[in-house]
């Protein structure tokens, strides 16, 4: 199968104060599509720093990083910005709504970025809102809803645009059981029957069974299956 | 869902924050318009000076009289066009505290050099012939309930003696700058007084009033003028009645220095209280906005989002501080002193000055939180507690 993410020879740190914090050295991998990865390991071990640069809202100081293509280490700050509302979709562990917007209104968000006329972002939104099953809390705003369901809209939002790729940054983090099988239910159901690659970030080891592959991180280098 | 729409969500977003820096914004745009208009209508004698009229006056001060002979004198000069003269009358109307200016004037040429004041012929003609009538403004008239025919008492003090007129003329104000609070009788009237009572104050006038054809030659005709009666018993001081009035208005050139001082402090206060409420906003939001960086939106869609929401503040506080400020200006104009101020209206420009400056104080607010926005990187955003 064709990779759809390719990481080469990445390497990251971070300063505090006057001192270089390593958080990723040297990673390669490859991921390919229609894949549902999970990235586990210790806090510090760099796994939501990798996240964040295969989503492109950071940049690596080596390596470069591919999706579908492009290398978006070459992309300008305005085009990577672009880059990111048609290719990536984002899910995030405190769901990250917009307090004063109604689940319709969030979900509907990244697609006033396209071209699509209102009719047409009226049909993503509830297709994307029927996906996560709450095509009846469209009006709802995010105080009037669940934590499961905030998480819900949060993957709608996500799916709306129909991105090449889902990153999950810990998305059963600050759930209770029940939601997180539910949520855990429905990333499963989007990698099988609609065919998204997704990455996803997680301490949770019953989250992690759910992905097909799952990989471990430690002081910013893969640990050896 | 546009994008306006999450502007005026957000600039609701606490609602009692923003209705207390609107309310602020209101005030202190209503205090800035109170003292513009404070400041035009002490210099509004001045901004109502036609360039073709020259004041003769005696030189060494204002209040000593000139001899009505030098009128003959005058109108000789070439340029001259017409002259007439007045004298300030004083004296007391009902009672100390009604003020307005009454000015013994020479019925037959006044109104031929102002024509800012609107009188109609029939009510002049009457005026010309009827040695103790008088002409008052429009708004005095208004004020005292005054029609034509009523009389008006005066208490003389300059001119002591109790003084009846009969109103046979209300004059009109041609534009808004015009004084419309006084009253004009017969400088005639007076003087035949003063030859029974006092000869020796008689023939006097106050200061000459001189027409001249060409505006240009304002200077000349002054030097003309004052040459005339050098080394005489009254020398005199022509100057144009812009600068006449400006030496009146100079004498409260510091308070007013102040108080345009002060309102433009004003658009500085309002500037740190919208400031104060787009930082805390912007502060709080910072998650938000490196949301709104991940799914996509540029750096010109969130300046577009904080300078709206700041423009939306400080323009609805603009906005309502201009509706008050007409109400309260009239209020502040019915508690002080009747004929303080002849002529007090918001002008064009006091209201095109607070416009701007609500304008400006939104986008200078903004700065600082558009500059935190776009400098936060996403990742940081994202690990903001708000």
């Amino acid at each position: 199968m064709d990779s759809i993410i390719q990481v080469q020879a990445v390497s990251k740190s971070y300063w505090r104060d006057s001192f270089e914090i390593p958080v990723l050295n040297n990673v390669s991998f490859e991921i390919p599509a229609g894949e549902y990865l999970a990235l586990m390991g210790p806090s510090g071990s760099g796994k939501t720093t990798l996240l964040n640069l295969i989503a492109g809202i950071d940049r690596p100081d080596k390596g470069q990083i591919s999706v579908a293509g492009t290398n978006i280490g070459s992309l300008s700050e305005s085009q990577l910005a672009k880059w990111r509302s048609t290719h990536v979709g984002f899910i995030f562990q405190f769901y990250n709504l917009i307090p004063v917007l109604t689940a319709y209104e969030n979900v509907e968000l990244p697609l006033l970025l396209t071209s699509l006329s209102k009719k047409e972002r009226r049909q993503h939104v509830e297709a994307a809102l029927t996906v996560v099953g709450l095509q009846d809390r469209m009006q709802h705003y995010p105080k009037q809803l669940s934590g499961g369901q905030e998480q819900r809209v949060a993957i709608a939002r996500a799916i709306a645009t129909d991105p090449t790729i889902l990153v999950a940054d810990e998305p059963t983090g600050d759930l209770d059981k029940n939601s997180a099988d539910e949520i855990l239910k429905l990333l499963e159901r989007l990698n099988t029957e609609f065919h998204k690659t997704i990455v996803m970030v997680t301490h949770d080891p019953r989250a992690a069974e759910k992905a097909r592959v799952v990989r471990h991180l430690d002081k910013g280098e893969f640990k050896r299956s | 869902m546009k994008v306006f729409k999450l502007i005026f969500k957000n600039a609701l977003r606490h609602k009692l924050r923003t209705v207390l820096t609107v309310v602020g914004i209101a005030i202190a745009v209503m205090a800035f318009g109170l003292l513009r208009t404070v400041v035009t209508a002490w210099s509004s004698g001045v901004e109502a000076s036609a360039a073709n009229r020259l004041i003769t006056r005696q030189a060494i001060s204002f209040i000593f009289p000139l001899p009505y002979s030098y009128r003959d004198q005058i109108a000789k000069i070439p340029g001259v066009d017409k002259v007439t003269y007045a004298n300030w009358f004083g004296g007391t109307y009902i009672d100390k505290n009604q003020f307005f200016a009454r000015l013994a004037v020479d019925a037959e040429t006044n109104f031929d050099l102002y024509p800012e004041f609107l009188v109609p012929a029939d009510q002049l003609t009457t005026f010309k012939r009827e040695r103790n009538s008088c002409i008052v403004g429009s708004d005095l008239a208004q004020r005292y309930k005054l029609k034509i025919g009523d009389e008006m008492q005066m208490d003389g003090d300059i001119y002591p003696g109790t003084w009846n007129f009969v109103v046979r003329g209300i004059y009109k104000p041609r534009d808004k700058s015009t004084d419309a609070t006084q009253m004009f009788f017969h400088w005639q009237y007076v003087d035949e007084r003063m030859k029974q009572d006092t000869p020796g104050r008689a023939g006097n006038v106050g200061w000459y009033v001189i027409r001249i054809s060409d505006p240009a030659r304002a200077g000349i005709i002054s030097e003309q003028v004052d040459a005339l009666f050098k080394n005489s018993r009254a020398e005199t001081k022509t100057e144009t009645e812009r600068a006449f009035q400006q030496g009146f208005v100079a004498s409260a050139g510091a308070i007013i220095t102040a108080m345009n001082f002060i309102s433009f402090v004003i658009i500085g206060i309002i500037l740190l209280v919208v400031g104060n409420t787009m930082i805390m906003s912007a502060r709080e939001r910072t998650r938000e906005y490196a949301v709104l960086k991940t799914l996509g939106f540029s750096a010109g869609h969130l300046v577009g989002l904080i300078l709206g929401e700041s423009l939306f503040i400080s323009l609805l506080g603009g906005g309502l501080g201009l509706l008050v400020t007409y109400p309260f200006i009239a209020g502040f104009a019915a508690v002080v002193p009747k004929g303080f101020f002849p002529v007090f209206n918001i002008e064009p420009i006091t209201v095109i000055l607070a416009g701007s400056s609500a304008i400006l104080v939104g986008l200078l607010a903004s700065l600082f939180p558009i500059q935190r926005a776009l400098g936060t990187k996403i990742v940081d955003g994202l690990r903001h507690i708000g």
